[in-house]
């Protein structure tokens, strides 16, 4: 089984519905100030790029959250897998010699 | 509430021994306060009230928009328009957060809009009133925004994550929406005669209705352990209405305005008012769409709904077009 999923969400279009008529999903993300990195706020429908970006303007940053908006179809979102995540994330649980408490260093040693 | 008489499995809540192991997982999740997020294993019924819930939260928003959009070209200075049209356009914002909540479940937008307009999804019965003179705006965002927020701020700590992430956006708007009622209430008490008697109508007349919005007295309410024990529902109903009126009142005091109540009196015993319980015959009859203004509501969501098609699908054709166009290139 593949640990990757090709969606953030769970699967809502199956072959018998009609093919939706409504507009994209998008997911939105913002960069709150200089220096930070954009973060996901939510998502929304938008029939393209252009008006994903205007609709996030007025959806998610009416009161100054915002310097920067990135604007992604959820559909081209790929995820990790939840029932999977043991042993993907197992390499990182493993290895407590990658935290610097890991190793005791003698006081006179001074800052390390 | 926004949410009323949401349905959830209808049955007891399990014990543990009648729990499959998946479901054990999760209700040992839920009470070591760990979201609950789109993708994670979940029981169908708790997608399923989840969806309801939400989605009537979200319908709440949409259709609240309309009282209030009534008021936008009446409003008495152009201060006070700019003032009201920004708080609706606060509510059309807190709609798409709690749809977009809704569509991690796997249902869709077009889905959700048709089952309200097909009167299989319901929406706060407060928002069957109609609003009659300007006082009545401050008196929609006093005490509806204030009844909203005493059940949405302890909604931020529910299960789900998307929908409590959804709770803290709009918990931070809605403080500017209940103080701008209560400003017009303010301005209204202090000014002529005239005005104050339009305001003391515009409590008389909502009073009861945001009693109703927390839904019906706990020995009535059939779904709430179940949604309480998924921590989709943190407070029980009783609760969080006896706290709106215990802070209510001062604020009316303030106003020298009286609640419509003459049974209302302090308790030294209890720390709370004792009042008089709304007539829940009158919340059933709007509930069932019975309310003064249900008809017309729908009527509005429909015709914007139909109206809004040739918009829609002309821009998703635009859309279509210009992407065939780029990719010609």
């Amino acid at each position: 089984m593949s640990s990757v999923s090709p969606s953030a969400y769970p699967d809502t279009e199956s072959e018998k519905k009609p093919e939706r008529k409504e507009w994209p999903l998008w997911e939105i993300f913002i960069r709150g100030q200089h220096g930070m990195s954009h973060r996901h706020v939510g998502s929304l429908h938008a029939p393209d790029a252009e008006m994903a970006i205007k609709n996030a303007r007025d959806v998610y940053t009416r009161r100054n959250e915002g310097v920067s908006i990135w604007a992604v179809e959820s559909r081209h979102i790929a995820a990790t897998v939840p029932s999977e995540k043991g042993p993907l994330f197992e390499p990182s649980e493993s290895k407590v010699y990658r935290h610097p408490t890991f190793f005791d260093i003698p006081d006179e040693v001074g800052q390390m | 509430m926004y949410a009323q008489m949401v349905k959830s499995t209808g049955k007891g809540v399990k014990t543990r021994e009648e729990m499959s192991e998946d479901e054990r997982a999760f209700q040992d999740k839920i009470d070591a306060d760990t979201k609950i997020e789109p993708r994670d294993w979940m029981p169908e019924e708790y997608r399923k009230t989840l969806v309801r819930q939400i989605g009537q939260h979200a319908h709440s928003e949409i259709v609240g928009q309309l009282p209030e959009g009534n008021w936008i070209t009446r409003a008495p200075t152009l201060e006070r328009k700019m003032i009201l049209l920004a708080k609706v356009q606060d509510e059309a914002g807190h709609g798409l957060y709690l749809y977009c909540a809704a569509e991690t479940l796997g249902v869709s937008r077009d889905d959700l809009t048709e089952d309200l307009l097909s009167g299989k999804m319901k929406y706060s019965s407060i928002f069957n009133y109609p609003t009659l003179n300007w006082a009545d705006i401050g008196a929609v965002g006093w005490l509806v925004d204030g009844a909203a927020i005493m059940n949405q701020v302890p909604l931020q700590r529910t299960s789900y994550g998307p929908y409590s992430r959804a709770m803290i956006r709009i918990c931070k708007e809605e403080s500017f929406h209940q103080r701008q009622g209560y400003d017009i209430m303010m301005k209204m008490a202090q000014g002529s005669p005239e005005q104050k008697r339009m305001a003391q109508d515009a409590l008389d007349r909502f009073w009861y209705p945001s009693l109703m919005m927390f839904g019906p007295s706990d020995k009535d309410s059939v779904h709430s352990a179940q949604s309480m024990a998924w921590k989709i529902k943190i407070n029980t109903n009783d609760e969080l209405r006896q706290k709106f009126v215990d802070q209510t009142v001062p604020q009316a005091e303030y106003l020298g305005l009286s609640i419509p109540d003459p049974d209302l009196t302090w308790n030294e015993e209890t720390g709370h008012y004792d009042f008089t319980e709304p007539n829940w015959q009158e919340f059933f009859d709007v509930i069932k769409g019975n309310g003064p203004c249900n008809t017309e509501r729908m009527n509005d969501r429909t015709r914007a709904w139909e109206d809004g098609r040739w918009v829609r699908e002309g821009l998703m054709a635009h859309a279509r077009k210009k992407a065939a166009r780029t990719a010609a290139e």
